[in-house]
């Protein structure tokens, strides 16, 4: 028997192969941070615009000249809450009944069934935005109260396409909470609501918060429900029920028309994805370090 | 009730059966436990000890599939009767478990917590919710170590002082039994004797009912032994019970005397 190391040709093939799998995805993120930075670059560098005002002018009208981003990031925060305000309890009711309440079998069958809806394309949740929630909204508050396209609508059918997400990863977060921990508490006497709600649901907080936060980053970078049902038009408004466009809305609206190449237009929608891109990256960020402390809780 | 129940029995099975699915774990269980006494249950592993055990306060249900026949009776009273309240049971025979198991809470909400469920109210002639903190910790002869730092983590403590915490928790809310499942398999020498020491003087209050497989510490903490057997079709059953030091010195039983000489097992 001979211990000689023999040669592996498609050992060295397969993991030259993986690392280029691996460094595609990573190369392409770079491209497009890239491409957006060049492009914000040139919008901020344009003498017609101010930076400051960018971020602090309460218009958006890129034919006056006017560059403020205010009105698209409130739409997109006023359409963020109302989605969250949906997606939120009822997503943490779902997670709770799937892992406290419901016998494994039924779970099994609950939880595929929550992810179809999670697979419904979003233009499909535009357009029942815009022929059921605001139809809906006009019954329950009259017609000239709400307008046809409003954030509240968009916002709460956002809401239902997140509620899948939240369900799933405030599931997966009270499942990871010991058994020995709700022993624990059953054996003390405490009721099966007594143990989800003081023992299981504080034991999981950082996962359900992670939870949450990318849910809401689900939300400020969700595009077709509110292109459709949200409105067209950059609108500074704290009333839910009129139209006003979201900063993703806005650039699909745009990028959609005639917009000559090069024009400060055109490279005002590279600065608003700029600002989209660093809010879901930190978002994404502060998510990641809470569900690293969440995973030390118990060790 | 019809069964008569002598007082001096704090549970008595009987005739207990316990499945999971179409397996029974355990069978024809019959079992009475004296009143403020350490009764140990020792046996090979896989002999339904903890089935058992988690019989006696309907902690056996949490789990999907299991089922039992027979009674246990509690105060006279069958505790798998449809009228009784699982969770009733489980406030008045409290359990300490094989891994310590405190709340990710401050040791003071750890022994609290339970008291404050079970309608804790402090108020004229009865303790505050400090005082009777500190009265659980002192049983549970931890209060020397922690009173320093109440607020602190109940998981910043040590592996014997978390199960010693679980200890002054499950007193908190005043059971009349409390069920250890290998309470000290998880502790080292040291800490397993100041657990051994815990439960001696326990039971000067509460019956105290304990599996463990090491059976030394069978011999030294408990008065009663009930001696656990594998049978022919794999389901648990009662080979021998008596005082600890009957079982120990003149076990009546072959397989017994086999367990305790460690010739199998």
């Amino acid at each position: 028997m001979s211990l000689r190391r023999r040669s592996r040709p498609g050992e060295s093939l397969i993991q030259g192969f993986l690392f280029f799998c691996g460094a595609f995805s990573i190369l392409t993120t770079v491209g497009i941070v890239y491409e957006i930075g060049k492009e914000a670059l040139l919008f901020f560098g344009d003498p017609e615009v101010n930076g400051w005002k960018f971020f602090t002018g309460l218009k958006w009208q890129p034919q006056a000249g006017e560059f403020g981003i205010l009105p698209l990031l409130n739409a997109t925060l006023m359409t963020t809450f109302f989605a969250m305000l949906i997606a939120l309890p009822l997503g943490l009711c779902v997670a709770v009944y799937l892992s406290e309440y419901a016998s494994p079998r039924l779970r099994n069958w609950l939880k595929p069934a929550l992810e179809i809806l999670a697979g419904i394309p979003t233009v499909v949740y535009g357009y029942f935005a815009l022929t059921f929630m605001t139809p809906l909204l006009r019954l329950l508050f009259g017609k000239d109260v709400v307008d046809i396209y409003n954030t509240a609508s968009a916002g709460l059918v956002m809401g239902i396409l997140i509620l899948p997400l939240i369900a799933s990863m405030g599931e997966d977060a009270l499942s990871a909470v010991p058994r020995s921990l709700r022993e624990a508490a059953y054996a003390l006497g405490a009721t099966r609501l007594e143990t989800a709600v003081k023992v299981v649901l504080p034991a999981a907080l950082s996962g359900l918060a992670a939870a949450f936060i990318v849910g809401v980053s689900r939300a400020v970078g969700e595009t077709m429900i509110v292109a459709l049902a949200a409105g067209a038009g950059p609108n500074f408004t704290f009333n839910p029920f009129k139209g006003a466009e979201t900063m993703t809305g806005h650039i699909v609206r745009i990028s959609g028309g005639d917009l000559s190449y090069d024009s400060i237009d055109y490279n005002s929608l590279f600065a608003i994805g700029m600002l989209l891109f660093f809010v879901t990256l930190s978002l994404n960020l502060i998510s990641q370090q809470i569900v690293r402390r969440f995973r030390e809780v118990y060790e | 009730m019809p069964q008569t129940l002598s007082p001096q029995y704090a549970i008595q099975a009987k005739n207990l059966s316990v499945y999971y699915g179409a397996f029974r774990a355990v069978k024809n269980i019959t079992l009475s436990i004296e009143q403020r006494k350490v009764t140990a249950i020792i046996g090979p592993s896989g002999c339904g000890k903890s089935t058992v055990l988690r019989s006696f306060n309907r902690m056996n249900e949490l789990t999907p599939s299991a089922s039992i026949a027979g009674e246990i009776l509690f105060m006279g009273q069958n505790i798998y009767a449809p009228e009784v309240d699982p969770v009733e049971v489980r406030r008045r025979v409290g359990m300490v478990f094989q891994k310590p198991n405190p709340f990710p809470k401050s040791i003071y909400e750890n022994v609290a917590w339970g008291a404050r469920l079970n309608g804790f109210r402090s108020g004229l002639g009865r303790p505050n919710m400090d005082e009777w903190v500190e009265t659980c910790l002192r049983k549970a002869a931890l209060w020397d170590e922690v009173k320093d730092k109440l607020q602190q983590s109940g998981l910043s403590l040590s592996g014997g002082q978390q199960q010693r915490l679980c200890i002054a928790r499950a007193i908190a809310v005043k059971p009349e039994i409390i069920l250890m499942d290998e309470p000290a398999s998880a502790l080292d020498p040291i800490a397993t004797l100041k657990i051994e020491e815990l439960m001696r003087e326990l039971a000067e209050e509460y019956t105290i009912i304990v599996v463990t497989h090491n059976m030394q510490q069978a011999a030294r903490v408990s008065d009663f032994t009930a001696f656990f057997s594998m049978d022919e079709d794999r389901a648990g059953a009662l080979v021998e019970y008596g005082l600890t030091t009957q079982i120990f010195t003149t076990p009546k039983d072959s397989r017994t005397e086999g367990y305790i000489t460690g010739r199998y097992g």
